[in-house]
C-alpha cells in the first residue's frame, strides 16, 4: 500500500501522468506589472494559528526542547544559560528567514522577464497544483523538488506566487548567504539558512530543528527542501540526505500532527543554465563561490536559448502511508518527546527507505526531452570509435527506435508528436550546438581544440592533457544529459550486463550476478536498499514484455530481436563498469600508502589521464570526480578499503589490495560472483 | 493602565464570590440543592417481590420484567420521534421523562445526514426457537436441584445473561441474531451458595460466568464460542444486601451483586454515600465493579475502585481468598487483591467486598458550566460537579472559577451544568433512538499522560474520520472527545463515534474496523489500552503488546494456579 502510495505501477509503460500547462504564455501578453501586484490569498491550512515571523522566532526560543538542550549544554560547559541564549538567539538570528510579500512581489516581477528571455515555456502539470492545493490545506505539507540548478528554489516560489499558492520556507545553504544582497532578498522570499556542516553541534541542531518543525507543526508554510542536499552537477539524483526529512517526519512519528504531506516535485531543464560550470566542477576546475557579481556575470547567459523547464508535481506522499506497518510509532511514548533521542534503528531505516521511495518518485516525474536520447545515442557511438560522428539519418533512426524503447520502459518522454522526427532531431541539436554540430550530413560532439574555450578564461596552452580535458568537458555535458534517461534503464541495465557476464543462463546465477553489481553500483544511482529482488522482477519483466528476453522457471535465453537492446542496455552500463575498474586497478598499482582522502580525487584523475592518453580507456567521463568518490565510497562500503584518522580531518586510506583485484576481475567478468570473497560481500 | 486591570480583576473577584454565595445562601433542602440521585431514574420500586430480603432492590431475577431484552435500561424508558417529529423521552423514571426535547432532530439529521423517513427498526419481540436448545450437565443440574439454589434454563433469562452493551452485542440482538448463550442461569443468594455452586462446577466441569449487572462494554459476557463445555452464568443480582456498616471506620460490608443505584440509596438512608458513580451506575454491580477495574465521574473526590475496597472475599476453584484483617494499606509483598481488581470474571470471584463511604454532613452539590469564548462553534464546555462538606465545595468553586477566569471562562449557571449531568444517564439511551434510524455508535475511553491529551484527541479523531471515508462510510461521522477522569499525570479522555451506515452492506463489521483503528492510533500516541471499561476479549489482541510477554506470562501463571481447568472460562483478558 505504502509503496504503491509513492511509485510505480508494475508496468511502467501505463502510468498515469498529467497534462502540461505553459505560465509564461500568459506573462508574454499580459502585464508583468499587474501581475507581480495581483491579488494573492493563497489557501491556508485549516489546522493554522496565524502568527507572524517574528513570533515564530519567540516560540523555538521558549520551546521545551530548545530550554532542554540549552540547560544540558550548559551543565557540559559550564557556560551560563543566559550566554547560551544569547548564541542561540544569534543562530536564529542567522538562520531565519522573513517571508515578506513585496519581495516576492518584486521576484515576480523580475523573474518574469528574465525567465521569458530565458526560456521558451514554463510547464507545469496543473493536477498536481490542484492535489497541492488540497493537500496544503489538510496536513502540513513538505515540499521536495528535485536539485539541477540554482533556478530550482526560485523557480519552485515562482510557480507557486503564479498559482495563488502558499509560498514555502526553503532550507537553503549557506553559501548564498555569501552573495549579500540575493543572500538578503532570499531571506525575504522565504529562504531560511544552514550551515553546511555541523556535525556535533547540539545547540545549533537542536534551534534548527526546533524552527524547522515549529514552523511545519503550525501550518505556517509549506516547509521545502531538497533530498539530494545539493545541487547534483551530473543530473543524476543523488543519494538522499536524511538530516531534514528526519526532521519532518519527527512531529508524525511523535504524534504531534495527524500526517505530514511529502510532495515531490521534478524539475527538468531542457538545457541547465550550469551545464558546462558543472563538467568543469567534476574535472577539478573548481567552482567559482557563489557571489552576486558571480551569478550576474553570467550575463552571457542571458543572451541564449535555454529551451523549456518541466515542472512535475508530484502525488503528495502520506508519511502516514509510509509508516503504516513498519513503524511502531508507540516506542515514542517512553520517553517525554521534548527530550532529543537518536532516531533508533528501525526509524533510520524507515526514513532512508521513505528518502529513497521520493526520490524515485522524482525521478519517474522527470520529463526527458528527445535531446538526452540522443546524447546517450552519440555518446554511445563516440566510444565505440567512431570518431568522425554519425551520420543524420542513421542517428534518426536510431533515435526513433530509442524513443520507443523507452516509452515501453515508461520514460516520461516528451516528444512532440506531430513533428516528423527528422524535424525534432534538428531542432533539438540546434539549441545544443554548443555541443554538437552537423557536418557533411553528420552529427558530432564539438571535440576540437579550443571549441569550447569560454571568454574569459585564460585560453589554456595546448597539451594533450589540456585537450583531453577540454573534450572531457564536452563529453561530460553530454553525459550530464544522458544522465537523465539512467533511472529509466538502470535495472534493466543491471540485467543485462549480468547477462552478459555470466556464463551460464541460468536464472539464480544471474540473479547472483545482478546482485552483485547492483550492490556495486548503489552509490552511483538510486537503488532502494533492500529492493533487490524487486528491481530484479521489474528488469526481467521489461525485457520480457519488449521481447529481448524469455525466462521460464530456471533460465533466461536472449531472443534474436532482443540483442539490439542488450547490447544497448549493457552499454549504458559500461562506461561506469570501466571507471570502478580504473579506480580498483588504481588503488592496487599505484602506491597508496598513507594517501589521504584529500589527495584521492587529484592523484586518481593523474592516474585516468595517463591511461585515456594511452588508449587503455576509451571513457573520458570516467574523469568524473563524482565517479571516482562513489567507487570509493562503494569499496569503503564493501569494505575492500578502510579509513584510518590521521588527524583531527585527515583520514588516509588503507587498501586491502586482494579484495580490491578481486572485485576489478569480478567488474571485468573474470571471476565468476559466486567467488567465496565476493559473495562474502 | 496597570491598575485598570487589577481594578477589573477586582470586579470579576467579587463577582464572583457573590455568585458563590448565592448558591451557599440556599437552604441545603431546596430544590435547587440536587442530589445525583435525581438524575437518575427515581421510583425505582421493584416490580416484583420475590421475598422480603430483596424490598427496596431493583433488579429482579426476571430482568425482562422491568428491563429490555434488547436495548438499554427500562422497558418504559425510551427516546422517540412524536408524530410531529419532535423527541421525546418515554417513561416517568427520569427527571427527563415526559418531555420534549426541541433541538433533537435538528441536530440528528445535521449531525448524520440521517432522516426521520429512513428507519431501522428492532424486531420487537425475541423469537425463542431461534435459541439454541440448552447443553445441559445432567448430573450437575442434579445435584444443583439438591442445594435448592434457583436456577432456569429459559431462552429469555438466557438470552439476557449472553451479552453486555457493545455496539455489535445488541445490534445483533436488534436483528434477532442470536450466537451461542449460557445454557443456564443460577442466582445464588450468598456467599455459601457460591461455594457450592463452585465446588460442583469444578466436580462436573462446567464453565462459569460470572454474571453483575450486564453493562460490559469489552464482550466480557460473549460466551466463548469455541467452549463445549456446558455454560452456566451466575448471576449475582440477588446477592444484594448491605451486610454492616462500620461508622468508626467508615465501612460498610457489601455483597456483590449490589447494583450502583441500590448501593447508593440504601447508603444515604444512612447519611452516607458510595463515593463511586460510573455513568451506568443505575445497573452495574459492585462485583462488576471490581472485575473490572471500574472507575467514576466522582474519584477525583473519592477514588477509583481501587482506592474505595479495603477487603475482598472471593471464591476460586483453588478455594476462597481474603485477607486476614482490615488494615487501611498493607506492604505484604505485591498485594493480592490487584490479581482481584480487573480480574474480569477470570477464574476468580469477588464475593463480599467492604467498601469504604464518604461522610455526607451538609453535602451541597453545584453545577456549573465553563465557557471559553463565545463562538458556539468553537465552545469548550465542562460539567462540574463539586461535592463535600461547606467550606470545601467553597474552596474548590473558587479555585477552579480562578482558573476559568484566567482563560477567559465563565460559569453558565446551574441550570446548564444539571443538564449536563443528567445527559451522561440518558446516553445509552439515545444509542438505542440513534440504532432506530440508521446510526450506530459507541464510545471507547483511554488514559494518557497530560502533554499528550491534545494530540492524542486531533489524532484519534481525525484517524476515525479518515477510515470511514476509506471504508465507504457515506455520511461524514461524528467523532469527538471529552476528558472525563484528571490525574497529576494525565487525564482519561472518551471518544465518542457514531455514523450513518445507509448504503453498507455490513455496517457493524466497518464499525469494528474503524474502531480498531482507532485504538491503534490510541496506542501509537501513548494512550493505554483501557482506562476503566477493561480489556474482555474486545481488545485481547493488543495485550501482549501492552503488558509485554513477562506480563501476560505472569497473569497466565495466576490463573494457571488458581484455575488449572479454566472453570471460570469466558477467556477475557488472556
Ligand atoms: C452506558 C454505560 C456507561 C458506562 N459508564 C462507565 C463508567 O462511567 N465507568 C466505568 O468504569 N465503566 C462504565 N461502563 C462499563 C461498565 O458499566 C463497567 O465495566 C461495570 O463495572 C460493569 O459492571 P457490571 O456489574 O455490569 O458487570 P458485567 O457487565 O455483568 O460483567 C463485567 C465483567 O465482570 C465480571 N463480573 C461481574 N460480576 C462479577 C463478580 N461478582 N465476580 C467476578 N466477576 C464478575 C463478568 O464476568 C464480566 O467479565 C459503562 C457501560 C455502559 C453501557
Amino acid at each position: 500500500m505504502a509503496s504503491k502510495a509513492v511509485y510505480s505501477h508494475r508496468d511502467p509503460e501505463l502510468k498515469k501522468r498529467d497534462e502540461f500547462e505553459d505560465i509564461l504564455e500568459e506573462r508574454r501578453t499580459t502585464s508583468d506589472l499587474r501581475y507581480a501586484l495581483k491579488c494573492y490569498t493563497p489557501v491556508l491550512y485549516k489546522g493554522l494559528t496565524p502568527c507572524k515571523t517574528s513570533e515564530l522566532k519567540n516560540m523555538v526560543l521558549q520551546s521545551d526542547q530548545l530550554h532542554y538542550v540549552i540547560n544540558q549544554v550548559s551543565k557540559e560547559t559550564g557556560t551560563g544559560t543566559d550566554e547560551i541564549q544569547v548564541e542561540v538567539e544569534a543562530i536564529l538570528e542567522e538562520m531565519a528567514h522573513r517571508l515578506q510579500l513585496s519581495t516576492v512581489r518584486f521576484f515576480a516581477f523580475t523573474l518574469s522577464k528574465i525567465f521569458k528571455t530565458l526560456f521558451s515555456s514554463i510547464c507545469v502539470n496543473e493536477e498536481g497544483i490542484q492535489r497541492l492545493q488540497q493537500a496544503i490545506q489538510e496536513h502540513p505539507v513538505v515540499l521536495l523538488p528535485s536539485h539541477r540548478s540554482y533556478m530550482d528554489f526560485l523557480l519552485m516560489s515562482y510557480i507557486l506566487y503564479t498559482y495563488d499558492l502558499a509560498l514555502p520556507v526553503i532550507a537553503a545553504g549557506m553559501d548564498f548567504m555569501g552573495m549579500k544582497i540575493v543572500g538578503e532578498m532570499l531571506r525575504m522570499s522565504g529562504a531560511f539558512f544552514i550551515r553546511r556542516s555541523f556535525g556535533g553541534d547540539k545547540l545549533y541542531w537542536a534551534v534548527f530543528s526546533e524552527y524547522v518543525k515549529i514552523m511545519l507543526k503550525n501550518g505556517f508554510a509549506p516547509v521545502e527542501f531538497f533530498l539530494e542536499g545539493t545541487r547534483s552537477r551530473t543530473a543524476k539524483s543523488l543519494t538522499p540526505k536524511l538530516g531534514l526529512l528526519n526532521i519532518v517526519m519527527d512531529p508524525f512519528l511523535k504524534g504531534e500532527v495527524f500526517d505530514v504531506s511529502l510532495v515531490p516535485v521534478s524539475i527538468s531543464y531542457e538545457r541547465t543554465l550550469e551545464e558546462a560550470l558543472y563538467a568543469r566542477e567534476l574535472l577539478g576546475v573548481p567552482k567559482p563561490k557563489e557571489s552576486t557579481s558571480g551569478l550576474f556575470k553570467a550575463r552571457k547567459i542571458l543572451s541564449e536559448d535555454y529551451g523549456s523547464i518541466h515542472v512535475y508535481f508530484g502525488q503528495p506522499v502520506s508519511a502516514r502511508n509510509l509508516a503504516e506497518g513498519r513503524v511502531n510509532r508507540s516506542q515514542f511514548n517512553l520517553t517525554p518527546r521534548h527530550i532529543p533521542r537518536k532516531p533508533a534503528e528501525e526509524i533510520q531505516d524507515f526514513v532512508n527507505d521513505s528518502a529513497f521511495r521520493l526520490v524515485r518518485a522524482q525521478e519517474e516525474s522527470m520529463v526527458l526531452k528527445p535531446w538526452v536520447l540522443l546524447a546517450t545515442l552519440l555518446l554511445q557511438n563516440q566510444s565505440a570509435g567512431n570518431k568522425r560522428g554519425m551520420p543524420l539519418d542513421e542517428l534518426t533512426e536510431q533515435a526513433v527506435w530509442l524513443r520507443d524503447l523507452s516509452r515501453q520502459f515508461g520514460a516520461f518522454l516528451h516528444w512532440p508528436e506531430h513533428i516528423p522526427p527528422s524535424k525534432v532531431i534538428s531542432s533539438s541539436l540546434s539549441l545544443h550546438r554548443s555541443l554538437v554540430r552537423i557536418s557533411e550530413g553528420r552529427v558530432q560532439l564539438t571535440l576540437e581544440k579550443g571549441g569550447r574555450a569560454e571568454p574569459g578564461l585564460r585560453p589554456p596552452a595546448i597539451t594533450p592533457e589540456n585537450e583531453l580535458l577540454n573534450q572531457a568537458v564536452v563529453i561530460l555535458s553530454c553525459a550530464s544529459y544522458r544522465n537523465q534517461t539512467l533511472h529509466v534503464f538502470i535495472r534493466s541495465s543491471l540485467l543485462a550486463s549480468a547477462i552478459h557476464y555470466a556464463s551460464v543462463n541460468k536464472k539464480q546465477e544471474i540473479f547472483n550476478t545482478f546482485s552483485f553489481l547492483r550492490n556495486m553500483f548503489s552509490n552511483e544511482f538510486i537503488l532502494r536498499p533492500g529492493a533487490e529482488v524487486q528491481d530484479f522482477e521489474d528488469a526481467c519483466y521489461l525485457l520480457v514484455k519488449s521481447g529481448t528476453l524469455q525466462i521460464n522457471q530456471q533460465e533466461v535465453l536472449v531472443t534474436e530481436r532482443g540483442q539490439r537492446t542488450l547490447a544497448f542496455l549493457t552499454n549504458i552500463l559500461d562506461p561506469f563498469v570501466q571507471g570502478y575498474q580504473m579506480v580498483c586497478r588504481f588503488l592496487c598499482e599505484e602506491e597508496t600508502e598513507g594517501l589521504t582522502e584529500k589527495q584521492f580525487v587529484p592523484a586518481i584523475r593523474k592516474f585516468i589521464i595517463k591511461h585515456l592518453l594511452i588508449g587503455r580507456l576509451k571513457y573520458a567521463e570516467v574523469l568524473s570526480s563524482d565517479l571516482q568518490k562513489n567507487a570509493l565510497a562503494a569499496l569503503l562500503r564493501l569494505g575492500a578499503v578502510q579509513k584510518l584518522r590521521r588527524s583531527e580531518e585527515e583520514w588516509t586510506l588503507k587498501v586491502n589490495t586482494v579484495m580490491v583485484n578481486s572485485l576489478e576481475d569480478t567488474l571485468g567478468g573474470k571471476l565468476p560472483t559466486q567467488n567465496p570473497l565476493v559473495a562474502r560481500l | 493602565m496597570a491598575s485598570n486591570r487589577s481594578s477589573s480583576r477586582h470586579q470579576t473577584a467579587r463577582h464572583r464570590l457573590s455568585v458563590i454565595a448565592g448558591h451557599l445562601q440556599r437552604p441545603a433542602d431546596s430544590n435547587a440543592a440536587v442530589l445525583a440521585v435525581e438524575c437518575k431514574a427515581q421510583e425505582n420500586r421493584p416490580t416484583v417481590k420475590t421475598g422480603d430480603r430483596s424490598e427496596g432492590r431493583t433488579v429482579p431475577r426476571r430482568r425482562q420484567e422491568i428491563m429490555k431484552w434488547n436495548g438499554w435500561g427500562y422497558s418504559d424508558s425510551r427516546f422517540l420521534f412524536n408524530k410531529k417529529g419532535q423527541a421525546e423521552f418515554t417513561g416517568r423514571r427520569y427527571r427527563l421523562s415526559g418531555m420534549i426535547i426541541p433541538n433533537l432532530k435538528d441536530w440528528f439529521e445535521g449531525t448524520f445526514g440521517a432522516n426521520l423517513q429512513h428507519k431501522t427498526p428492532a424486531i420487537p419481540i425475541l423469537n425463542s426457537s431461534a435459541v439454541q436448545r440448552p447443553t445441559l450437565n445432567e448430573v450437575f443440574v442434579e445435584e444443583l436441584k439438591s442445594t435448592g439454589i434457583p436456577f432456569s434454563h429459559e431462552a429469555e433469562d438466557r438470552v439476557f445473561r449472553s451479552h453486555g452493551h457493545c455496539l455489535h452485542e445488541i445490534f445483533a440482538l436488534r436483528e434477532g441474531k442470536i450466537g451461542r448463550l449460557p445454557d443456564m442461569v443460577i442466582w445464588p443468594n450468598s456467599h455459601n451458595d457460591v461455594v457450592k455452586i463452585v465446588e460442583l462446577a469444578c466436580k462436573h466441569n462446567v464453565c462459569l460466568i460470572p454474571y453483575g449487572g450486564g453493562t460490559s462494554v469489552s464482550s466480557a459476557l460473549e460466551c466463548p464460542p469455541e467452549e463445549t463445555r456446558s455454560i452456566v452464568s451466575l448471576d449475582t443480582s440477588q446477592m444484594n444486601r448491605i451486610l454492616w456498616i462500620d461508622e468508626k471506620n467508615l465501612t460498610a460490608h457489601v455483597e456483590s451483586g449490589i447494583v450502583g443505584q441500590d448501593l447508593e440509596r440504601l447508603l444515604n438512608e444512612s447519611g452516607y454515600c458510595t463515593g463511586h458513580e460510573p455513568d451506568s451506575m443505575e445497573f452495574s454491580s459492585l462485583g462488576g465493579w471490581v472485575a473490572t477495574r471500574a472507575s467514576g465521574m466522582k474519584k477525583n473526590i473519592y477514588g477509583n475502585i481501587e482506592d474505595l475496597v479495603v477487603h475482598i472475599k472471593m471464591v476460586t476453584p483453588r478455594g476462597v481468598i481474603e485477607k486476614s484483617c482490615q488494615g487501611p494499606r498493607m506492604s505484604m509483598g505485591p498485594d493480592i487483591h490487584h490479581f482481584i481488581l480487573g480480574s474480569e470474571g477470570h477464574a476468580l470471584k469477588p464475593q463480599v467486598s467492604s467498601i469504604f463511604t464518604s461522610f455526607l454532613d451538609g453535602l451541597k452539590t453545584f453545577y456549573i458550566t465553563k465557557f471559553k469564548g463565545f463562538d458556539p462553534n468553537r465552545l469548550c464546555v465542562a460539567t462540574l460537579l463539586f461535592e463535600g462538606d461547606r467550606e470545601r465545595v467553597l474552596q474548590h468553586e473558587k479555585q477552579v472559577y480562578d482558573i476559568a477566569a484566567k482563560f477567559g471562562g465563565l460559569a453558565a449557571g446551574e441550570d446548564n451544568g444539571q443538564r449536563g449531568y443528567m445527559l451522561t444517564f440518558v446516553i445509552a439511551y439515545l444509542r438505542d433512538l440513534g440504532m432506530d434510524y440508521y446510526v450506530i455508535g459507541e464510545s471507547f475511553e483511554t488514559s494518557v499522560p497530560w502533554d499528550r491529551v491534545l494530540d492524542i484527541c486531533r489524532n484519534v479523531k481525525a484517524r476515525i474520520i479518515r477510515e470511514c471515508k476509506d471504508r465507504g462510510v457515506q455520511f461524514p461521522p461524528l467523532s469527538t472527545c471529552r476528558v472525563t477522569q484528571t490525574y497529576d499525570a494525565g487525564a482519561c479522555v472518551y471518544f465518542y463515534f457514531a455514523f450513518n451506515y445507509r448504503g453498507l452492506s455490513d455496517p457493524v463489521h466497518v464499525y469494528e474496523q474503524v474502531e480498531r483503528a482507532a485504538r491503534e492510533e490510541i496506542l501509537a500516541n501513548g494512550g493505554s489500552l483501557s482506562h476503566h471499561h477493561g480489556v474482555g476479549k474486545l481488545r485481547k489482541e493488543w495485550m501482549r503488546e501492552t503488558v509485554s510477554n513477562v506480563g501476560v506470562g505472569m497473569l497466565k501463571s495466576v490463573k494457571d494456579y488458581v484455575d488449572p481447568n479454566n472453570i471460570f472460562g469466558n477467556r477475557n483478558l488472556l
